[in-house]
Formats: structure tokens, C-alpha cells, sequence
């Protein structure tokens, strides 16, 4: 019989009862339980609430939906406009994406070949960032006079915006491998493909991804503003193009249903690139590392 | 004390007279030779700035020396070599088994055709569960005996090593020394080993080199024929206290008055 098996009402926290958990402990569990829920309540309740507020101003105010319509039309005017606006859809996905495709290849290989030549990095990094200074509203016109197909139009100014983040990142990723990694590789005689291939590209790989997360968002941004400059309608015009066409119509909620899709898309585009990264890097970069 | 000659050794490098200066003026090492023989375990040991690194660095063929030869016996050996840095220097997107793979992948070996060896090398350091782990899921020392296999893997002729220990706990430290003589037993390696731990070297080499700084220089070679394997009985031996004492004399005597005085 020792002093330990005499037990007592309260449950004070007793040596080798495992496993024990401290008032402190419990609150932060609770706590971390509440802010699990509550990352996607909170949101969703903030954006339901906007929305209801939106509807109830113009139900309010009285305000004709030429103007300002309510949310419930705007869904309808989706709806029923489903056939026209998916095509543009479509179209203006299509440029976003082949323009990030394009800006992908063109920029990680831009970037290898500077890795690769200092005297290549010296003499065309500075047309890189004079055309990623230059607003692409304001080269836009040019380009469409210069080139003939509108599509190619369309696709070398979203490029244009969206390839500088993807380049500038992964080229700052392939220069920063480890030191001493780089020692190691010079002592096992690496030639330059495989100190490319095995030690630069991988080291640049959280760099390009996290260009490739902006770049796509300016990709997006890049099609919608092209088309505006470019502003011919008829077959093939993107979202950006119903935009202009309805805002001359007067066609309010039409355009309210355009600019909630081209939202979506950059949502959705966001979502994407941030998926690929998390997956590619989770197993070992710090930035998916987490803390106990 | 005891000094002796250390037998017949083959020899694997010579250098001679090396002199490294940098920018024209910095004298990092001046005149420095060394013989390093099949099988020795030599210890590069003093205060920083006294060019221990530099002599590894000229060694691995990183730069070449200002003045003065480094000799390969039979010519080719840099290709031979394998290394270990303070850091664990880990490819930190790939697993152990492709890191302890490295310098096979670069020699254009397959994986396949080296698999056995890799685990075999792991299995010495005692790795071989965790083949499949990425660096971030080990510990310190842990990473430290994953870049050892690396090093060993190839069966290189000489392993340098740059304070490999300097950024572990002294348990741990301990540990690894006990374990990197065990592993130059099974494998009969050839290692050069910078430190500036008087006990380290004492411990591990049967060749210790005391270099100084300002410029770097050897100042003196001190010879340990404790044999091997070394493990506590070295460690607690009356002659290990009279070799450190003197190393460690060596050291200070060398110091600038005002450092001695620190």
C-alpha cells in the first residue's frame, strides 16, 4: 500500500495517470477546434450577409435594375444568358490558359538560358522588365496593329503581363542552390545538365511556383484587358467582350453576370496554382512544414 | 607519449610547399606540406583563420593552390573523393536513399545497379529504416550520418571532412565519433579531418597536424599510435591526457599574446 493508491474526490491532475491534459492544453485544443469551424463560417457568412445587403440597398432605395439589380436577377440573367456567356467563357479561358502555358515555358526557359549565359542575362533582361514596366493597355493597340490574328493578339498581351513573375522568380530560384551543395557537385564533377537538372531546377522549384501563383492571376488580367483594347465583337469574343457589349446595351445584369464569372475564374485559377504547389512541395519545403 | 612511425603505408597525395593567397595580399596558407598515406586518419586542427579549410578546399580541387603542387599518386583522384561539411548539405527535395545516390546518379550510374550498395551504406551508419525519409524528418545527427554514408558510399579513396561535428550537441558528437571510427575500421577509409577540437582530434587521428593563423601555417605534426579501434578505454587512457595536454600547449603557445589572453 503505498501513498499513491489512496485516491481523493477531486481529480487533480496525479503522476503516471496518462494521458494528462492541463487546463491549458484543453483551451488551446478548443480553441484550435473553434478556428477550424470558423475558417469557413466566418466567410461565408460575411460574403451571404454582403450579398442580402446588396439586395435589400436596391429594394430600399428603389433603384431601377439598369442601374443596380438585385442579385436575384443577376443569377437569372446567368442563367438564361448560360448559352452566350459560356462560349465567351470558354474563350477567354482559353487565351488565360495558353497565355500561362506560353508565359511558363517562355519564362523558366528564359531564365535557364540567363542561369546558363551571364552574357545572354546581360543583354535581354533588360527588355524583360522594360515590357513589364510598360501598362499593356498602352501596347495593347500596337500589337493589334502589328499582328494580324486577333488570337495571337490576344495571347502575346496576356504573355506580355504574365511571363515576368515566372521569369524573375525562377531565375533568383536557379542562383540560390545551397553553398556547400554546389562545392559537392563541383567535387563529383557534375557537368552543367546535370548540376542543371539535379540541383538548380530543383532549388528554383518553390521560386517558379510561387511566380507561376501570380502569373496566373495576371494572365487572367491580361486576356480581359486585351480584348478591351482589341473591342471587335461577333464569334470567338471573350467574356471581357460581353462586358463591353452590355455596358452599350445598357444590359446591367448581363454585365454583373460576365464580371461574376471572370471572378470565379481568377478565383478558381488561384486555387489551382496554389493546389500545385502545395503538392509538389509538401514533402519537403519549409513553407508546407508544419509546426507541433 | 608515444611517437612512432606508423609503418608502411602506400601513399595517396602529396602536397608540397602550397602557398594560398587571395586578392593578392591575404596569405591563407603558407608553405604547407603533407603526406596523407593509405589508411591514415589525420586531424587539420586550430583556431579559425589559420587556413585549416583552405587546405581542404585546395585538397577537394575547389581552387587551386598560389604557389606549389598537390600530387595525386597514379594521377587521377579527384574524381575519388568524398566529402563532408559542417552542414549536412542535403538535397532537401529528395529522399535519403537518392541523397546517398547523388554521387553515383552523377557518375551516370542507375539507382538500380547501386540500390544494394546504398543500403548497405545506410545499414553502417545505421540508416536503413529510413531510406525512404526526406532530410526534414531527421534529426541533426541523424542528417549528419546521412551525408557520412554519402561520403562513403563510392568507396572513395580519401574522405575529407570539415568540422562535421561542429554544430552538434557533445552527446551526440560523441556518439558520431565512436561511430565514424568503427566505420574507418569496417571500411579502412582515408580521412583528412578539420576540427578545432583539441579532444576530437586526439580522439579520432593517429596524425594531427597543429596549424596557426596570421598567416596559416602548420606549426607542428603531432603522431598518436594509440591503436584501433579507439573507444572509452582511449578515451580515459593516461597517455590521451598527456597528448591533449601537449596539443593543447602547442595551440596557445601559438596564439598572439593579447588572443592568448582572452
Amino acid at each position: 500500500m503505498t501513498m499513491a493508491e489512496t485516491k481523493t474526490e477531486a481529480p487533480a491532475p496525479q503522476h503516471g495517470s496518462t494521458p494528462m491534459f492541463d487546463a491549458d492544453e484543453e483551451r488551446r485544443a478548443r480553441r484550435r477546434r473553434n478556428e477550424e469551424i470558423a475558417k469557413y463560417l466566418i466567410p461565408i457568412t460575411v460574403m451571404s450577409l454582403a450579398i442580402w445587403f446588396w439586395d435589400r440597398l436596391v429594394v430600399w432605395n428603389e433603384i431601377e435594375p439598369y442601374i443596380l439589380p438585385r442579385p436575384g436577377l443577376v443569377l437569372s440573367t446567368l442563367i438564361e444568358d448560360w448559352g452566350t456567356l459560356s462560349a465567351s467563357l470558354l474563350v477567354t479561358l482559353q487565351i488565360t490558359g495558353l497565355a500561362l502555358l506560353v508565359a511558363v515555358v517562355g519564362g523558366v526557359g528564359l531564365a535557364v538560358l540567363f542561369s546558363l549565359s551571364r552574357f545572354a542575362e546581360m543583354s535581354f533582361s533588360p527588355f524583360a522588365v522594360i515590357l513589364q514596366v510598360t501598362p499593356i493597355v498602352s501596347i495593347a493597340p500596337l500589337i493589334f496593329i502589328y499582328v494580324e490574328s486577333r488570337l495571337v493578339g490576344l495571347l502575346l498581351c496576356a504573355w506580355i503581363v504574365a511571363f515576368f513573375p515566372i521569369l524573375a522568380n525562377t531565375t533568383l530560384g536557379l542562383k540560390s542552390a545551397d553553398h556547400n551543395l554546389r562545392d559537392l557537385f563541383t567535387i563529383y564533377r557534375a557537368n552543367r545538365w546535370q548540376r542543371l537538372v539535379h540541383l538548380q531546377l530543383p532549388s528554383a522549384l518553390p521560386y517558379f511556383l510561387g511566380g507561376l501563383k501570380i502569373a496566373g492571376g495576371l494572365a487572367l488580367i491580361g486576356a480581359v484587358v486585351a480584348e478591351y483594347v482589341a473591342g471587335t465583337g461577333g464569334i470567338g469574343s471573350g467574356l471581357a467582350f460581353r462586358i463591353l457589349e452590355a455596358g452599350y446595351r445598357l444590359q446591367i445584369p448581363r454585365m454583373f453576370a460576365a464580371l461574376i464569372l471572370i471572378a470565379l475564374t481568377g478565383v478558381i485559377i488561384y486555387a489551382a496554382t496554389s493546389l500545385i504547389a502545395h503538392l509538389a512541395l509538401r514533402k519537403w519545403h519549409e513553407s508546407a512544414l508544419k509546426r507541433e | 607519449m608515444t611517437v612512432a612511425p606508423l609503418g608502411q603505408r602506400s601513399p595517396i597525395l602529396r602536397m608540397r610547399e602550397v602557398d594560398k593567397t587571395f586578392s593578392g595580399q591575404v596569405v591563407a596558407l603558407r608553405r604547407m606540406s603533407l603526406d596523407v598515406n593509405q589508411g591514415d586518419f589525420i586531424s587539420l586542427l586550430g583556431p579559425s583563420g589559420c587556413g585549416k579549410s583552405t587546405a581542404l578546399r585546395l585538397i577537394a580541387g575547389l581552387m587551386p593552390p598560389t604557389i606549389g603542387r598537390i600530387e595525386w599518386e597514379g594521377g587521377q583522384g579527384k574524381d575519388d573523393l568524398g566529402v563532408v561539411f559542417q552542414e549536412p548539405t542535403l538535397m532537401p527535395w529528395a529522399t535519403v536513399e537518392k541523397n546517398v545516390f547523388l554521387p553515383f546518379r552523377l557518375r551516370g550510374q542507375s539507382l538500380r545497379s547501386v540500390r544494394d550498395r546504398i543500403h548497405e551504406v545506410l545499414a553502417l551508419v545505421g540508416l536503413e529504416k529510413f531510406a525512404e525519409s526526406y532530410p526534414r524528418e531527421l534529426s541533426g545527427g541523424m542528417k549528419m550520418r546521412v551525408s557520412i554514408a554519402r561520403a562513403l558510399a563510392t568507396n572513395p579513396r580519401l574522405i575529407l571532412m570539415d568540422e562535421p561535428f561542429a554544430a552538434l550537441d557533445e552527446i551526440t558528437r560523441q556518439k558520431l565519433n565512436d561511430d565514424l571510427l568503427s566505420l574507418k575500421a569496417k571500411t579502412g577509409a582515408t580521412v583528412v579531418f578539420v576540427t578545432h577540437s583539441v579532444f576530437e582530434s586526439v580522439f579520432l587521428s593517429d596524425r594531427i597536424l597543429i596549424m596557426a593563423a596570421r598567416p596559416g601555417r602548420v606549426i607542428r605534426e603531432i603522431q598518436i599510435d594509440a591503436p584501433y579501434p579507439r573507444g572509452i578505454d582511449w578515451r580515459t587512457a593516461p597517455e590521451y591526457g598527456v597528448i591533449a595536454r601537449e596539443t593543447s600547449d602547442t595551440l596557445h603557445g601559438a596564439l598572439a599574446p593579447q588572443e592568448a589572453a582572452e
